[in-house]
């Protein structure tokens, strides 16, 4: 028998429903700390990137910031924070963690959905008489939307990838078969933990495209339709129409969503 | 025009010559083989190479071994800080290590896991059948370096703790700490209700099992007995009348080649490495940070084997 079928009797196993560490609560102790952590980047990262996105100022910064956590090293951020949080303070570190991780992914989402937007659209607004609020909340945010959701969808998946480093520090999640299988070298666990992590970042991969596709303004989607021959969009591209602006907003986050 | 097809061609060539030279490469030695020759050949027929673990005390001891033998007028080669097991058996095994300092349990344990002895006579004996030909294993000392079922002195005192049997007395569930793979282990906590009837809950404190301890977020710990925590901290590690946790005692593995040779000084280190050693030496490498060689001097003068 292979590892991968190994690997797969070891998942359906009926002892994976069984004691502490039973499947089902791994994964919703991977849930939970994936849900929390995005939800908090979330409250942090998006005004921030949508106050940049509106006024123009402090891109600079923001991409400095969001590019140099991108480098940082979880693993050992989390080792660092528990370090010095305290062995009564794992939980916290771990969150703070990924929610570093989630920042940059969202903030960028946020700030180029508003950046992405043609200028025209926004003095249009302005020019019939829409408050500095109104533009934000009413053209903004709904063309921006896209680029946001992309953003987050980034975010989810590389928190669920990096929920995993969790279980080193005792705190469950789907990550716990292959830290405990590692030194056991019982390797059909520790492949089996990969591909739950790995079938759940799908999961959610999907669930996060449809609603991405589902953030598309009713109207951008209609004139986006309109121009989807390649010809048609090249033409409009070059022509700088109104519509090529729209298209280029409808069409920006599969190409610019920070995968 | 021109010469940009010609700079591309070049690009070409190049990477083409690049794949060849990397595809050489791979034919000529495949970097997962085992190293055979090299480390043996190099180091002469009369050289002794001895290894360590990526591990304070593990080195220390090699460090004593290396000191013995050129006391004995050994010509010696130290290949220190190797990594973990997986790392450095294949050099072992294949002689391009000479001499290894192990633990009887844990080196069971790697070759065969289903290996149900837990006494360090019983354990000695089965990992001598296990251990691969080539490989000798000369005598154990008294120290060792296992798990153990630890708690602060504290409460030891306050629920009148000597023995992990006592654990069953506890009024509340205790948990627990220790590294991931404890849990599965035939001495962990499943182990334990077999054995002594005492019913533990398990959490995986792995590197800040001694911190949680203190902290007081775990009641019993997983500590290795050669941590030097058992000198500087206030814990005890509870006694184990009937043999539950695998015994793991300092083992010279040595190539068969040289293991005749090499026996009279290394078994005579052995022989004087007791039971509260290697704490000791750990606490002079972690607290007074002496460097192994001053260490492993120290020892061989005050053992009167230098």
């Amino acid at each position: 028998m292979n590892l991968f079928a190994e690997a797969l009797a070891w998942l359906f196993s009926p002892e994976r429903l069984e004691g502490q560490y039973a499947l089902p609560v791994l994964l919703g102790q991977h849930l939970f700390y994936t849900v929390v952590s995005v939800v908090i980047a979330a409250v942090i990262a998006v005004p921030a990137g949508w106050l940049i996105g509106h006024t123009g100022r402090g891109r600079e910064v923001a991409v400095a910031i969001s590019g140099a956590a991108r480098a940082v090293p979880s693993f050992g951020l989390m080792v660092l924070l528990v370090l010095l949080l305290g062995v009564l303070r794992v939980p916290q570190a771990a969150t703070i963690t990924f929610v570093l991780l989630a920042i940059p992914s969202l903030l960028a989402g946020a700030y180029t959905g508003l950046e992405a937007i043609d200028r025209r659209v926004i003095d249009a607004a302005r020019a019939t008489g829409m408050t500095e609020w109104q533009i934000f909340w009413k053209v903004e945010v709904p063309l921006g939307l896209p680029l946001l959701v992309g953003g987050l969808r980034a975010a989810t998946l590389q928190v669920i990838a990096t929920v995993t480093i969790a279980a080193y520090v005792n705190l469950g999640g789907l990550g716990w078969p292959i830290i405990q299988g590692i030194p056991l070298r019982r390797f059909d666990q520790v492949l089996g933990g990969a591909i739950l992590v790995a079938v759940l970042a799908l999961i959610a991969d999907m669930l996060l495209a449809l609603a991405q596709r589902a953030a598309v303004p009713a109207g951008i989607r209609v004139a986006s339709r309109g121009s989807r021959t390649p010809r048609a969009a090249r033409r409009a591209a070059s022509a700088e129409s109104p519509s090529a602006s729209e298209d280029s907003a409808a069409t920006a986050p599969s190409s610019a969503s920070p995968t | 025009m021109f010469t940009a097809r010609k700079s591309r061609l070049a690009l070409i060539g190049g990477i083409g010559l690049a794949a060849s030279l990397v595809l050489a490469g791979c034919a000529s030695s495949n970097p997962l083989d085992t190293p055979t020759e090299d480390g043996g050949e190099s180091a002469g027929s009369d050289t002794i190479v001895i290894g360590s673990q990526a591990y304070y005390s593990n080195e220390i001891i090699a460090e004593i071994y290396a000191q013995a033998l050129e006391n004995a007028d050994f010509t010696v080669e130290r290949e220190f800080n190797i990594g973990q097991r997986d790392a450095y058996i294949p050099d072992l095994e294949s002689g391009a290590i000479d001499l290894f300092p192990e633990y009887t349990g844990n080196l069971l344990e790697f070759y065969d896991d289903s290996a149900d002895v837990t006494s360090p006579e019983d354990v000695y004996t089965a990992l001598q059948d296990a251990l691969p030909d080539g490989l000798t294993a000369l005598d154990y000392a008294e120290a060792s370096d296992q798990d153990t079922y630890t708690v602060t002195k504290e409460f030891a005192a306050a629920n009148k703790l000597t023995s992990i049997a006592d654990l069953a007395s506890l009024s509340e569930k205790a948990t627990i700490g220790g590294a991931p793979e404890f849990e599965q282990r035939p001495y962990g906590p499943a182990g334990a209700k077999e054995l002594y009837g005492v019913d533990l809950a398990f959490s995986a404190t792995g590197d800040t099992t001694l911190e949680s301890l203190l902290a007081g977020e775990i009641q019993v710990a997983d500590i290795y007995s050669a941590d030097p925590a058992f000198e500087t901290e206030d814990i005890v590690a509870l006694e184990d009348p009937e043999n539950l946790i695998l015994a793991s005692n300092v083992v010279p593995i040595a190539s068969s080649d040289v293991a005749d040779e090499i026996a009279d000084v290394i078994n005579a280190v052995s022989a004087a490495l007791g039971a509260d050693d290697l704490v000791a030496l750990g606490v002079q490498s972690t607290v007074d940070e002496k460097s192994p060689e001053e260490i492993a001097t120290q020892w061989l003068t005050d053992n009167d084997l230098l």
